[in-house]
């Protein structure tokens, strides 16, 4: 079997989101039961269905485990790979695999925190995890990350294709206004380039306002096989493809700090749905830090090595721009607990689906979900999707 | 060969550096220098890997300004250098203000104590 085989025989039938923003005295597993259930409601499922189970999370190593206890499943599939928050959306993948050899029959993807505002919060888990998973030959200089890693990539590229602080300023400024049409977005305040310009500086070249959000928030979607997914609740949005690229786990690793391993898993995911970036209505990038979405427009093929800068300016993927980017606002401005994956592909979801109100792209019918993974665009997965007509 | 007593590649990389000896590896297989410090080569998969001492000139590959409040330090610099012999490793490049230091630079590996433990770090090669 190849991918090609795979293209558009799985669905995403449902999806739900919790506790975005702050969820005050909730833990975890808490808002992420809550979207579970969402998520299996919205397919007109029931979670005893749920025979298959995706997740992961920063603070438990055998977290699939707190999450079939607390949901009361017994999934017949378990993949509890985390590669950072590109996970989400590499998840799709051995889904699409266990579904179609009829291993189980719905899979539910699923993902919670409450880094904002827990008690064991951002700055605990960092200090835990210096002991628990340390980088001997990077931590003695203290980088501030993940932004420290990200902002030495964007020096690179600054300084390789003239891309200039301006043009990540537009990245962070066209989240904010499709957040300004989100009523689920976290920060939805007017933002002008200018502003991001001045703001405060976190690690050169970034401002405050080109590192995502620190939010709460819990993601899940339901998958199923096309043959089933036709017969439920809403209108199924088809996986044409779904690939994965790991490369490096440090920004020290990365062997050209421009070149993102989108590179690789987008030409793998275009080539199984047998689309280009010309055939895509809608794209979600996972925005971490504004570069990310500069390197994934042009590895995706969007435009050209290097013309990601002159590619977002004039306000090129805002509302009303040439190109639909991260229409929720992004990690940058709508939602950014620890992991996004999942958030970016249920907005893809809902998009396709019609679901969107003001900020819906008119007759989307395919979409792209573009993970990105660790501290230094380190695993990358992305998703070509599509409506049941555009098949 | 390398033996238990001696530590792991990277046990034998932190005493060298701890006696203020900065080394890296080479591959006895295919010729590749290797770091960090490991016991098969990433770029072939061989498993005999000798210590080399490297030149200590390389080039800002890559660099950032951590910022960070006065009381608490002042602002630092995080750099990616890129050595010589073609291997690259995270660092800092001290003698000249963070702002000041810049990709392309030239800069000179020099071993100082971070309590108690050797570190490597760059001055620019003009200031050495």
């Amino acid at each position: 079997m190849s991918l090609r085989d795979l293209r558009g025989r799985t669905a995403i039938v449902g999806v739900g989101t919790a506790g975005c923003g702050e969820a005050h005295g909730m833990s975890d597993l808490e808002i992420l039961s809550q979207a579970a259930k969402a998520a299996v409601e919205d397919a007109g499922l029931a979670m005893k269905d749920m025979d298959g189970l995706c997740t992961a999370n920063l603070n438990s190593a055998m977290w699939p485990l707190n999450v079939v206890e607390c949901l009361g499943i017994r999934p017949k599939f378990v993949d509890g790979t985390n590669i950072g928050g590109a996970a989400f959306v590499a998840h799709q993948l051995p889904a699409m695999l266990a579904l179609n050899a009829g291993l189980c029959d719905a899979v539910l993807v699923c993902y919670g925190s409450t880094q904002r505002t827990a008690t064991f919060g951002r700055k605990e888990r960092t200090a835990a995890r210096n002991i628990l998973d340390p980088n001997p030959f990077e931590g003695p200089y203290q980088p501030f990350n993940p932004p420290s890693s990200y902002a030495l990539i964007a020096a690179r590229h600054m300084y390789q294709y003239g891309t200039t602080r301006r043009h990540l300023a537009e990245v962070a400024v066209a989240a904010r206004k499709w957040a300004q049409l989100n009523p689920e977005a976290f920060s939805r305040d007017p933002l002008d380039i200018d502003t991001v310009l001045k703001a405060r500086m976190i690690s050169d070249p970034f401002s405050a306002y080109d590192c995502c959000l620190v939010t709460d928030g819990a993601a899940a979607y339901v998958m199923t096989r096309a043959d089933r997914a036709k017969d439920l609740k809403k209108k199924p949005v088809h996986i044409l493809s779904n690939a994965t690229a790991a490369w490096h786990r440090s920004v020290s690793g990365m062997r050209d700090l421009t070149v993102t391993p989108s590179k690789e898993s987008g030409e793998r995911a275009f080539a199984a749905a047998g689309l280009g970036p010309k055939d895509i209505d809608v794209v979600q990038i996972y925005d971490a830090f504004s570069i990310n979405t500069i390197l994934a427009l042009e590895d995706l093929g969007f435009c050209g090595k290097g013309e990601g800068g002159p590619f977002v300016e004039n306000g090129a993927i805002a509302p009303g721009g040439k190109l639909p980017v991260n229409t929720n606002g992004g990690g940058l401005s709508c939602v950014h607990p620890n992991m996004y994956g999942a958030f970016a592909t249920i907005e893809a979801v809902r998009q396709l689906r019609g679901e969107c109100g003001e900020r819906q792209v008119k007759g989307a019918k395919t979409a792209v979900v573009n993970g990105n993974g660790g501290t230094a665009a380190s695993s990358q997965s992305t998703s070509v999707l599509a409506t049941a007509g555009a098949l | 060969m390398q033996t238990n007593e001696q530590g792991g590649a990277e046990a034998r990389y932190q005493a060298a550096l701890n006696e203020g000896r900065f080394s890296i590896q080479r591959c006895n297989d295919c010729h590749k220098h290797v770091f960090y410090p490991r016991v098969v080569c990433p770029h072939c998969g061989g498993a005999s890997l000798a210590w080399v001492e490297p030149k200590g000139t390389g080039t800002v590959y890559s660099t950032t300004t951590v910022r960070r409040k006065p009381e608490a330090g002042g602002d630092y610099d995080v750099s990616l250098i890129d050595l010589d012999e073609g291997v690259r490793m995270m660092s800092r490049v001290e003698g000249v203000p963070p702002a000041e230091v810049k990709i392309g630079m030239r800069v000179r590996a020099k071993v100082v104590d971070n309590k108690g433990a050797g570190l490597v770090v760059f001055a620019a090669e003009e200031a050495k």
